[in-house]
């Protein structure tokens, strides 16, 4: 067990140290120069070079990435271009607001997502097994803003039971605060919905083929407690890995349900600060949401260890 | 088995040996009988494409796309409107006998926008399709039988590339080389790459354990000819499957950069980009300049994803 977790362990600061090269790299390649893009187009040449100078933009890139890295291992996130302070505050508060609506959203779509996989495990090739399966996959390809629109127009426009923004303003209770939540959160459970259900039920179909489920019917338990105690315990495993995988896309490909709703979350940020060439806040933004993924992926790893011990010998993947 | 347990059962499916497998896989070694099984499952390929026809989702996703198609070609021949003209005095007009879908603030006809705008849309999403699907083919094969550090790093890259959402990848490519048809296409194609590899190398970690892959090893054959001309017809069912899926993801990313303002420029019709630029009229209630380009999007995707459906059905059957 120590083996696999220091394998593992030293293949995540492997990915992440990639990550940081892959993340640097392609902030540089974005064109255009931070000072002139601060300052506007009608700002004196000398002042856009006296700003780069002060950034630090005009340094070799090699010497950009070691001072930016060596930042990061101090708990330095970097400087924003555009705003001229710290990147870390910014960052914090986006994040907090983007795991709001990702909580929310998880808490609606796993249980969900589980009952849709199974019950189209239960019947499969049948009708309902099709219907949740083609449904889900549709759904996990309609873009955010496509099924936030239908959902703006229905709930929002039309009935008018739900605000259309997800921001609650300063000083809303947490009941408002949730209501505003609830429909930026349906477009995500849409996408999800398809991912977690689909193997839910490969997971449960593979269960449900074993020598042990067979054992289980063929000594007389009733059905539901074969599918309670014995199907379910081993199907859910991998979903929990999909879960994990889909916790990346949940804290930063909120992208478009931020920019549809008008949220002030961790996608919206990265979105303004690409636009506005702010390298800093983009490179950290981006970083955060790829160690959120990191993170999330090594402990679904290690729960599925802990939960299935045959996985604990070969310590291989 | 539990007898209370439906199994899968699909309508004309024969033995379940996969025919497209077991040609390669006994090819030239065995003899009259080999031979008999090699005839017999050469035969069998067409007929499990004629298995197609008998399935409605086939003939529903393939409709749809089909409707799209035509709309794409000869959409500027049968458009009511110029989709281009003004009729400043006619601005959200909502739908009616003259403008089925309604006109948008500037009174381009909302329908005639969407015939037209399928053009780049259904010009991308294939070609971007295509590229990832062959790059990520050819990397998956290697990384999968090459394996050892090769695998070990280039599974950390890809791993990296997985820890961020697509789509905050390709705009932050997108921002840096700038909206053409041809970069947003290329870009796509190369995000894909890594998810495709992925499912491609597990498929080639199974097939190389097979005794024709050791065999042609043995025989001397030089390993690009043992990936590509003995692995690579028996992997062909699952990145068929996967580029079918991907279809239905890459419209997601060329609707969700449209969006998000980094597709095709204005005034040309798009469906994410007038999406985009109306968006903001739905609270003043003029919902048909969103909902019918968002409908178009869902009904592409839906098209695909059907499509995806009926292959991968008749290839597991």
């Amino acid at each position: 067990m120590a083996t696999f977790l220091l394998r593992r362990l030293g293949l995540m600061i492997l990915t992440l140290w990639i990550l940081t090269l892959i993340v640097f790299f392609a902030g540089q390649i974005l064109p255009g120069d931070p000072g002139r893009a601060t300052l506007g187009p009608l700002a004196a040449q000398s002042a856009v070079q006296a700003l780069d100078q002060q950034l630090g933009v005009n340094r070799p890139l090699l010497t950009r990435y070691l001072s930016w890295i060596g930042g990061l291992l101090h708990g330095n996130l970097g400087t924003s271009y555009e705003y001229r302070t710290a990147v870390e505050p910014f960052i914090r508060a986006a994040l907090i607001n983007s795991v709001k609506l990702a909580v929310l959203a998880f808490v609606i779509v796993v249980p969900l997502g589980i009952i849709g996989g199974v019950v189209a495990a239960l019947y499969a090739g049948r009708g309902t097994d099709r219907l949740i399966s083609v449904t889900g996959a549709s759904f996990a390809t309609v873009p955010e803003f496509v099924s936030g629109i239908v959902l703006i127009v229905i709930f929002g426009v039309e009935l008018k039971w739900l605000p259309v923004t997800a921001s609650a303003g300063a000083g809303a209770s947490a009941l408002e605060q949730f209501r505003h939540l609830i429909l930026p959160a349906i477009p995500l459970v849409l996408v999800l919905f398809g991912y977690i259900a689909r193997m839910a039920r490969a997971g449960t179909i593979e269960a449900l083929n074993s020598d042990y489920a067979r054992t289980a019917v063929l000594k007389g338990l009733p059905r539901a407690t074969v599918i309670r105690r014995h199907i379910l315990r081993n199907s859910l495993l991998p979903t929990i890995t999909v879960i994990a995988t889909q916790t990346g896309y949940l804290i930063g490909g909120l992208v478009v349900v931020e920019t549809l709703f008008n949220y002030q979350g961790l996608g919206n940020l990265i979105y303004k600060a690409a636009v506005a060439h702010d390298f800093p806040m983009l490179e950290a933004g981006v970083l955060v949401i790829g160690v959120v993924y990191v993170v999330a992926t090594l402990v679904a790893d290690v729960l599925l260890t802990l939960l299935n011990p045959r996985l604990r010998i070969g310590g291989t993947e | 088995m539990s007898g209370s347990v439906p199994q899968p059962a699909e309508p004309g499916a024969g033995a379940p040996v996969d025919p497209v497998a077991s040609l390669d896989r006994t090819g030239g070694y065995l003899g009259p009988a080999g031979q008999a099984a090699v005839t017999a499952a050469s035969r069998a390929t067409p007929a499990r494409w004629r298995l197609l026809l008998r399935r409605p989702t086939f003939f529903i996703g393939g409709g749809i796309l089909l409707f799209w198609v035509v709309c794409a070609i000869f959409g500027h021949w049968f458009a009511p409107y110029n989709p281009l003209a003004q009729q400043l005095l006619n601005g959200n007009a909502p739908p009616s006998s003259a403008h089925w879908f309604g006109t948008d603030p500037l009174g381009r006809d909302v329908l005639s926008r969407i015939i037209v705008g399928a053009r780049d849309i259904l010009i991308i999403t294939p070609l971007a399709t295509l590229i990832g699907t062959v790059l990520g083919t050819a990397l998956g094969l290697a990384m999968g039988y090459i394996g050892g550090v090769f695998d070990l790093v280039t599974g950390r890259i890809v791993e990296a590339f997985l820890a961020l959402p697509f789509v905050i990848i390709a705009f932050l490519f997108v921002v840096a080389v700038g909206p053409s048809v041809i970069g947003i296409t290329v870009i796509i194609g190369l995000v894909f790459t890594p998810l495709i590899a992925r499912t491609v190398r597990a498929a080639v970690m199974v097939e190389r354990q097979q005794d024709y892959v050791s065999a042609s090893r043995l025989l001397g054959e030089s390993p690009p000819r043992v990936m590509f001309a003995e692995i690579l017809p028996n992997v062909l069912p699952a990145v068929l499957v996967e580029f079918t899926v991907r279809l239905g993801y890459a419209v997601f990313a060329v609707a969700t950069l449209s969006f998000l303002g980094f597709g095709i420029a204005p005034p040309t019709p798009d469906w994410g980009a007038d999406i985009a630029a109306n968006y903001i009229n739905l609270t003043a209630g003029y919902w048909w300049q969103t909902l019918f380009p968002a409908l178009a999007i869902a009904s592409l995707v839906t098209g695909v994803i059907l499509l995806a459906d009926s292959i991968e059905q008749v290839l597991a059957a």
